[in-house]
């Protein structure tokens, strides 16, 4: 099987795997607890956050571990909203593109009382630091802007939307779920208030994740019980999961660049290789994209049955397509970039690692070539197309 | 998984995939904003389907519905073919996840708009009822 779907979840690595079976041996006790198995337990959590927090040039008391990308992104917009509104603040902002974590949060927010405004992205699915600018009002309680976009991998101007937000004194949050242990981070010079990330996404374990606050930045709970994570986040801390992300983490920093190498010279040979398919396009900017991801529509079939002669050739990748969102509407991405339906159903989204191989990107690209064929030959829309009786959408 | 091996069976091999030229009926359903367009053309003999085939855009089980519902259909006298159900067709796939059965209603439709197009084309009289809803809005009504 080639796998080429590392953006929805990575294999984990050995150094991950170690570290977990490490825990469970070793460091089993309640890191709560005042005896001596507790407390190497609680060295070992604190060995895990001090690695997290030297990843993304932070202070180890500034991380707090959740249950995932999911759990940190609704925590830090829950929060920031309602300490907002103690003080009058109920404005929102964030783009349209973000992750449903971000977008159903925010929509909850909505129907109890709070305003959102989802700025919009450029064809390429970059946000304007203007529109940012523009669009903050006196009760702006928060800004939200995804680091790099899950579906397209269009990576955003953080560091600048940070800058603003520190100048005119609004919390900024950021879902780097897609883009920590890919691209470099340092909450610092990037002038990021709240940070998300999850373990699965840089070949640590599922089911745990981050969420970094700035020290002085007030955080609310949402999970009751104890006093886990200095109180802010309740529960007997899934250390194995912990200790597993901080050891995947730290290995995909220390080989950042190296990797991201590695992947762009097959990425840029992935995205070569689909354009030369008939009216295809690839979605999401040219250049400023995560390193390892590949996105393309293919006018006349649609994303799911793609998929699955995919699938039968050993591919292993994902699509936008309504099909496989289990929806009536193909992804809020590809549509706030422009595509439209129709073509927005075509979509196919591969998702490099460090591990791929130019072999494996090569067949990738027989594999894709030939299942569009195969599907265009059996389309309707796709004779249409042909025949001039519909207009191609992409030339 | 997701689709029982029949599905997969008639996605990955599908029955009937073409286009009949100077067909006798063609039906044409769905839309391509809803991610789904299904094309039956069909060539009647005697009252009798004879031939019948699909061309689909469309996700897994909307080419295998195509597929099955032109094989249902062949070799069946026409008021035959006009009574097949999206539930037969359903059957006969071994059942398909709720989200899909949409698709099913689509191969259903399509197979009564080809005859309605071959009716039309005769000047053979119906009853319109036989053939209300045949639109994209009333398939997804069906989810």
């Amino acid at each position: 099987m080639i796998y080429l779907d590392n953006a929805a979840t990575t294999k984990t690595s050995l150094a991950a795997r170690q570290a977990m079976l490490d825990c469970m041996e070793q460091f089993w006790g309640n890191p709560s607890s005042l005896h001596t198995p507790g407390q190497r337990a609680a060295e070992a959590l604190a060995v895990a956050r001090e690695k997290v927090a030297a990843c993304i040039g932070a202070s180890p008391r500034e991380i707090y571990f959740t249950s995932g990308g999911s759990e940190a992104d609704n925590q830090a917009i829950l929060s920031a909203a309602l300490l907002g509104k103690k003080k009058g603040k109920t404005h929102l902002i964030s783009t349209a593109i973000e992750h449903h974590a971000v977008l159903h949060t925010l929509a909850r927010l909505e129907r109890e009382g709070f305003s959102v405004t989802l700025l919009p992205v450029d064809e390429s699915g970059i946000v304007k630091v203007s529109d940012v600018a523009a669009a903050i009002r006196e009760d702006t309680a928060l800004v939200s802007v995804m680091f790099a976009n899950n579906e397209i991998g269009t990576i955003q101007p953080v560091a600048e939307i940070g800058a603003l937000c520190r100048e005119r004194k609004i919390p900024f949050h950021t879902d780097a779920v897609q883009a920590a242990g890919h691209l470099p981070i340092d909450v610092v010079s990037q002038n990021i208030d709240m940070l998300s990330l999850s373990g699965h996404k840089f070949h640590g374990p599922r089911g745990v994740g981050v969420l970094y606050v700035r020290k002085g930045l007030p955080l609310l709970n949402l999970i009751e019980g104890g006093a886990q994570e200095r109180g802010k986040r309740a529960g007997t801390e899934n250390l194995p999961a912990i200790a597993g992300m901080a050891a995947a983490l730290q290995e995909a920093c220390a080989h950042l660049e190296e990797n991201a190498q590695k992947e762009r010279v097959l990425r840029d040979r992935l995205i070569e290789g689909l354009s030369r398919i008939p009216h295809s396009a690839l979605n999401g900017d040219r250049n400023c994209r995560l390193p390892g991801n590949v996105n393309f529509c293919f006018e006349g079939i649609e994303g799911e049955s793609l998929l699955l002669l995919l699938d039968d050739k050993g591919i292993a990748a994902s699509s936008g397509s309504a099909c496989t969102s289990g929806s009536l509407d193909p992804s809020h991405v590809l549509l706030a970039i422009g595509r439209p339906h129709e073509v927005a159903h075509g979509s196919l989204r591969l998702t490099l690692s460090e591990e791929t191989t130019r072999e494996e990107i090569d067949q990738a690209v027989r594999a894709v070539t030939e299942v569009v064929e195969r599907l265009r030959g059996m389309s309707p829309v796709w004779d249409e197309l042909q025949k001039g009786v519909r207009p191609y959408v992409i030339q | 998984m997701l689709y029982s091996e029949k599905v997969m069976d008639h996605f990955r091999n599908p029955r009937n995939v073409g286009e009949i030229e100077n067909a006798d009926g063609v039906g044409q359903v769905g839309n391509a904003k809803c991610g789904d367009i299904m094309r039956i053309t069909l060539k009647i003999d005697n009252g009798v389907v004879s031939d019948a085939k699909f061309t689909t855009f469309g996700c897994g089980s909307a080419i295998a519905t195509s597929s099955m519902a032109t094989e249902m259909i062949k070799g069946k006298p026409v008021e035959e073919a006009l009574e097949l159900s999206n539930q037969a067709v359903v059957e006969a796939l071994d059942g398909l996840p709720a989200h899909k059965i949409h698709c099913s209603v689509l191969a259903e439709e399509a197979v009564k708009a080809a005859v309605k197009d071959y009716y039309d084309k005769n000047h053979i009289a119906y009853d319109p009822k036989l053939f209300c809803g045949l639109d994209c809005e009333s398939c997804h009504a069906h989810d």
